[in-house]
């Protein structure tokens, strides 16, 4: 039983917890608003991690100046356009559509769609090919003469 | 149509070599992050003097009409790569009469004014970013980071990491060169 019990304990997901205690605000709502925020906000300093997540003072930095942005009243908008204002698209997490990032949203669709294009030709010809290799009426009547042929000879 | 066909490995063989050939570029680094503020005002800010230092602080307002595009530089006495480029800075001073302004990131000021005491204080003026909000405004990422301001405010150049090195150093000139506040052939 005990075994089992520290098996699952081994399942749960170790997450390591950035957010430090002074940083957090005593409204459990706008702390709540602040984690969502800091989950959409790249670290600029370990790029494949969010703030959220983040040890670097950097992170830290922006984290703080979330929860101000927030406590003085800003939307969860209005923070994000604040902190993307000064370190551009790539302090996103979900990178906008814009003309840079026009062949990244793309890309999935040509993709599909140019698959498609290629199963659809493949597919046509080899059905084409298949009547192709059908009888004209002449052969078939040929060819019922050598089967006729054939027969009368065997039951001779 | 049965060409076509033909062709499409090849096709898409080009598309993904060219892709990789692109990625596997030495000089193409990923870590490198486009600066917004190129070719923008420079940030608003105004920032104290380092406490016990001498040199003034630093402020927007200072950035603006000065007759040749100006450095700015942030630093930080706890910074190791900020020690070795310090020397490059201090020769740019020297020997190109450039213009240097610090930004003293997240600095205890006694300990920076004791770093400048031991290395000499090429600066012209340092403001005291003790919070690193500052910094955030210029969108640091990390000490140190060099800046290029033109004479009407404008960032021109952002360099990431220490001017160290003769690569670093050859696209910093390079740069300033661009932005004229250094003549071709003048050598450091």
């Amino acid at each position: 039983m005990r075994y089992i019990a520290f098996a699952f304990l081994l399942l749960l997901p170790v997450t390591a917890l950035a957010v430090e205690p002074d940083e957090m605000l005593q409204d459990p709502v706008l702390e709540q608003r602040a984690r969502e925020i800091s989950r959409e906000l790249r670290c600029v300093v370990c790029q494949n991690q969010d703030i959220d997540s983040s040890n670097a003072g950097v992170a830290r930095d922006l984290r703080i100046l979330v929860r101000e942005r927030l406590v003085a009243g800003d939307s969860d908008k209005e923070v994000i356009a604040y902190i993307h204002a000064r370190y551009g698209d790539y302090v996103l997490m979900r990178p906008p559509l814009n003309r840079v990032t026009l062949a990244l949203w793309m890309a999935p669709f040509v993709f599909a769609l140019v698959s498609l294009l290629v199963g659809w030709t493949v597919i046509s010809r080899s059905r084409r090919r298949a009547a192709a290799t059908g009888f004209s009426d002449d052969e078939k009547a040929e060819i019922a003469r050598f089967i006729e042929e054939n027969a009368s000879k065997d039951g001779s | 149509m049965g060409r076509i066909l033909a062709f499409i490995p090849l096709a898409i063989a080009a598309i993904f070599g060219g892709f990789f050939l692109w990625g596997l570029n030495p000089d193409r680094d990923p870590n490198n992050i486009p600066s917004v503020l190129i070719s923008q005002p420079a940030p608003e800010f105004d920032l104290a003097a380092v406490d016990g230092l001498e040199t003034p602080g630093l402020s927007r307002a200072d950035l603006v009409g000065n007759p040749r595009p100006v450095i700015v530089n942030v630093f930080a006495s706890w910074c190791v790569p900020c020690r070795a480029e310090h020397g490059v800075l201090t020769q740019m001073v020297e020997k190109d009469g450039l213009t240097l302004f610090g930004i003293n990131y997240k600095d205890k000021p006694e300990d920076a004014t004791k770093w400048l005491a031991e290395l000499g204080n090429p600066y012209e003026r340092i403001g005291s970013d003790l919070s690193g909000r500052v910094g955030i405004e210029w969108g640091l990422s990390g000490v140190p980071e060099t800046f290029i301001v033109g004479s009407d405010g404008t960032v021109l150049f952002r360099y990431v990491g220490p001017v160290v090195g003769e690569t670093a150093i050859s696209t910093f000139r390079e740069a300033l060169i661009q932005a004229g506040a250094l003549a071709r052939g003048q050598n450091g």
